[in-house]
């Protein structure tokens, strides 16, 4: 007979939450490995591909950092409503709200306003559209004690169905022949580019600062004390006094209006029109949500994570092409490392005891 | 016979964070025997204890059974050695029922059908060890001491001949305490070891035959329990003489600070818990209540802090209306709480020791501008509280998890006491205080009191509300059977009081009835 205990783990140094890290994220690629091995894929070839791909020339490393943008965002916004212990699964709803929101805005004062004024008028607007999408689980899950994980993910089909509504319906733009999707926004929303590459610095320096400005929020602020007291112990935050609707208010709004920046970006940085939902956005909402657990729930890491995990879709997308394998692949991948990274946490925090043979 | 006849622990040594928690530490506990291990909160008893479960490494030293030494990685190898314990804090699984929490710790459950299987054995140990239970409640509708038979039956089921014991009574009842000192007293008789840790002289005397105190990792002294008396036991932990009394001068009653009027509150089972609780406390003065722990204790203190809802009545702080307001109105307007289950409801186990110095106070202006905390103030006031109230940690930077269970509680009653409540509530405030920290904190009560503030304690040790209180009330299935003087003669009858079958009336109070 197998016997399997498990027993708290003390001292936890950042030496060993760092290799924990690392060996899970090692275990993942080995399991993705035997993966590409049953589809007859050299596994050495196709993990080397995906890291040239993405780090290894200059055209991918411009491409990681694009696609790094919006996980940066939405990532940081995860740290901080996972910390609380609320499960924002609906990033990628909050990411379309946003693109719709901006997109509307941008279309009725675009032709009116210069530049100055309506980039930040559309990234607000961006900002509001995800915040609303994202305290609507908040208010289900505190008044109405709903789960939150259920919601989140609910509202992202939501959302993806109203934007495809308005896109075949009152937006389908008459210079796109027949085709769903908006006409082109105006020139004066359009986000600069870094020349020769599609990265929209405005919205990679306004991930960055994000980042940054959260990290302050988390561990200095009377709200960021709040959020981590209610994540570790929701009892002690109820006796401390702790208003959980507020609470919860703000750091979903927080995490839904970082998630619509990102749909902003991906809308007047990337597209220039609002498209089809997978168009809009290629997972980001999920993939963020690896990103902030591989930057261990600190805001300032996702800047790095981020990088991380953009490097693995585009690099997916190179050998999706160069190997011919089906698109599923980043996906795939990015699941796995998901699962091995929750699984490494849970051994930083337990040993386990595996006995064989009979006890007596 | 048992498999263990001797257990020995031999030059064991371990430190945290380059602290010694402890050193050198030589015991052994025969077959038969009950060692009581007693300390100093943060002496260093449960991490020896640990070791022992193999929760913990010890950086040195060695565990022999019956001479021959033994190598103890993780608790099941301990469990497989005949050793079991229960720990300070329960691990029982709340959605469970008592059969599926033994069934899950059990080492030959079956697969299939586990249930079925263990009933008779678990039939056959209550029945042997007279433990009276339902099997198949659900764990969190029992009580604190049935709890703990669960975790019992869970140790014996597993062949445990030695029993580690980790403050197993400052959570019970005088009753369960009377009920688990026959159940270890019979386990003694049929050949079990025994080692209990507890911060009660009186029942360490009582069921001990051998004592052996640790003071900050080391071992300090061991004594057989019949040449010893309480004050030298206390001697020993604490190296000065200990005084179980203490002064409490009269004083006149100020003013009005609380009244509690006609309240209802309904229980977590959905009953209802307190039943038409009226009484009105004043400054200056220590009140009591006495009882059975489940009679409206917790919800009563719960609802007068905000914590639960009030059906009807009223409660007024200061002649200010606060019923149903927010726990942090409350607070705010003078009302400090230390809860019952303090551990659970108390702390951010993961955030450091200075973030839970403020827990509750943090949205105080001399914690927080505007939207910041002030963390240089925050950590001064960690750093104060440790002081006055001796916790010992090796910094404040330290998750609190990682200090020990009495040092958590001291930490959460420096951080509600120092702010000078106009009425502070206190539930069981000396549960896991070591004897030094329960003389320091009745001396702080009452310095309280003389300072002008009033203290609603919830206790059942009557000793302690002898000592403390001016009045004392009782109460029994959510009611009060009375309220009297400290020094009221009917309260002889205290003991019948706290069963239901006595019930005075307040006229020694005749002036309450005038105010409103
Ligand atoms: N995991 C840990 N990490 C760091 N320090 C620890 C850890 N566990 C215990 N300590 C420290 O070791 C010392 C001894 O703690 P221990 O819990 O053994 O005390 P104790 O005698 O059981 O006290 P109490 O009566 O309060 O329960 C304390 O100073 C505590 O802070
Ligand atoms: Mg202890």
């Amino acid at each position: 007979m197998i016997q399997i205990t498990t027993s708290d783990r003390y001292n936890i140094t950042a030496a060993r939450s760092l290799m924990t890290s690392l060996g899970a994220f090692a275990a993942g690629l080995l399991v993705i490995s035997i993966i590409f091995l049953a589809a007859g894929v050299n596994p050495l070839f196709a993990i080397s591909e995906i890291f040239l791909g993405s780090f290894g020339s200059a055209y991918g490393f411009k491409e990681t950092v694009t696609k790094a943008i919006p996980l940066i965002l939405i990532g940081a916004g995860l740290t901080l409503a996972f910390r609380a212990k609320f499960w924002n699964i609906g990033a990628e709803g909050q990411l379309l709200m946003g693109a719709i929101f901006a997109t509307w805005t941008a279309q009725t004062f675009g032709e009116a306003l210069p530049s100055v004024l309506i980039v930040p008028l559309v990234f607000g607007a961006g900002f509001l559209g995800g915040a609303l999408w994202g305290i609507i689980p908040a208010i289900l899950k505190i008044k109405y004690a709903i789960n939150e994980v259920i919601t989140t993910l609910m509202l992202n089909y939501i959302c993806a169905e109203i934007l495809t509504m308005l896109i075949v319906g009152p937006w389908k733009g008459k210079t796109r022949f027949g085709f769903p999707g908006t006409d082109n926004l105006p020139e004066s929303v359009i986000l600069g580019v870094i020349p020769g590459s599609r990265i929209h610095y405005a919205t990679l320096i306004l991930a960055v600062v994000s980042a940054a400005v959260l990290t302050v929020v988390i561990y200095k602020t009377r709200f960021g004390y709040e959020a981590r007291v209610v994540g570790e112990n929701p009892d002690a935050g109820k006796y401390a006094g702790i208003d959980f609707l507020k609470t919860s208010l703000i750091l979903m709004a927080i995490s839904g209006g970082l998630a619509g920046f990102a749909g902003v970006g991906e809308v007047a940085g990337i597209h220039h029109y609002l498209g089809y939902p997978a168009s809009v956005s290629s997972g980001y909402g999920f993939t963020a949500i690896i990103v902030a657990w591989l930057a261990k729930l600190n805001p300032l890491y996702a800047i790095f994570s981020g990088l991380v995990f953009a490097g693995i879709v585009v690099g997916g997308d190179a050998i999706q092409i160069s190997l011919g394998l089906p698109a599923a692949t980043v996906q795939i991948v990015n699941g796995i490392l998901l699962i091995f990274l929750i699984m490494g946490d849970y051994f930083l925090h337990h040993k386990v005891h595996i006995r064989f043979g009979k006890t007596n | 016979m048992k498999k263990i006849q001797r257990l020995e622990m031999v030059d064991i040594c371990k430190s945290f964070h380059g602290v010694h928690a402890n050193k050198d530490i030589n015991l052994t506990v025969n077959s038969g025997e009950i060692l009581g291990l007693l300390g100093e909160n943060g002496a260093g008893k449960t991490t020896l204890m640990n070791i022992l479960y193999g929760l913990y490494q010890p950086d040195g030293g060695q565990i022999r059974i019956n001479g021959k030494p033994i190598k103890i990685s993780n608790p099941v190898e301990s469990i497989s050695h005949g050793i079991g314990m229960v720990h300070q804090h329960f691990m029982l699984v709340q959605n469970h029922s008592i059969i599926e929490n033994i069934a899950l710790g059990y080492k030959d459950t079956p697969f299939f059908f586990p249930k079925i299987k263990i009933r008779e054995r678990v039939k056959e140990f209550s029945r042997q060890f007279d433990f009276r239970m339902d099997l198949n409640q659900k764990v969190w509708q029992l009580s604190a001491g049935e709890q703990q038979r669960v975790e019992i039956i869970k140790a014996l089921l597993n062949g445990a001949d030695l029993l580690i014991l980790d403050e197993p009574t400052s959570v019970l009842t005088p009753q369960e305490i009377r009920e688990l000192i026959d159940i270890l007293r019979r386990m003694k008789a049929d050949g079990h070891s025994i080692i209990f840790i507890s911060h009660k002289l009186d029942e360490i005397m009582d069921i001990c035959d051998r004592v052996t105190v640790l003071q900050k990792g080391q071992i300090v002294g061991n004594a057989d329990t019949k040449d010893m008396d309480k004050q030298g036991l206390a001697r020993m932990m604490v190296g000065r003489d200990v005084s179980f009394k203490v002064d409490r001068e009269k004083l006149e009653k100020g003013s009005q600070v609380l009244s509690v009027e006609d309240i209802h509150v309904t229980g977590d089972k959905g009953l209802p818990a307190v039943k038409g609780v009226s009484f009105n406390l004043y400054k200056n003065e220590i009140f009591g209540i006495a009882g059975v722990a489940g009679n409206g204790q917790r919800e009563l203190a719960e609802a007068i802090t905000g914590i639960r809802k009030i059906d009807t009545g009223s409660i007024r702080v200061n002649g200010q209306n606060i019923t149903n307001m927010s726990p942090r109105k409350i607070y705010d307007y003078g009302v400090s709480h230390v809860p019952e289950e303090r551990i659970r409801f108390g702390i951010a186990p993961g955030l450091f020791l200075y973030d839970n110095a403020i827990l509750k106070q943090h949205h105080l202006k001399k914690f927080s501008k505007r939207y910041f905390l002030k963390y240089n103030q925050v950590k001064n006031h960690a750093k104060t509280i440790i002081s006055d109230f001796k916790v010992s940690t090796h910094s404040i930077n330290n998750q609190i998890r990682n200090l020990s269970g009495g040092n958590i509680q001291k930490l959460i009653l420096g951080r509600e006491i120092s702010e000078q409540p106009d009425l502070l509530v206190a539930s069981h405030p000396t549960y896991g205080l070591d004897v030094g920290a329960t003389e320091f904190l009745r001396q702080h009560l009452l310095q309280l009191r003389r300072q002008g503030s009033t203290v609603l304690l919830f206790s059942e040790d009557l000793e302690e509300i002898f000592e403390l209180c001016d009045r004392v009330a009782v109460i029994f299935a959510g009611e009060l059977m009375g309220i009297l003087e400290a020094d009221d003669q009917r309260l002889c009858d205290i003991g019948l009081m706290m069963a239901g079958s006595k019930r005075v009336g307040d006229n020694t109070h005749l002036p309450e009835n005038n105010q409103v």
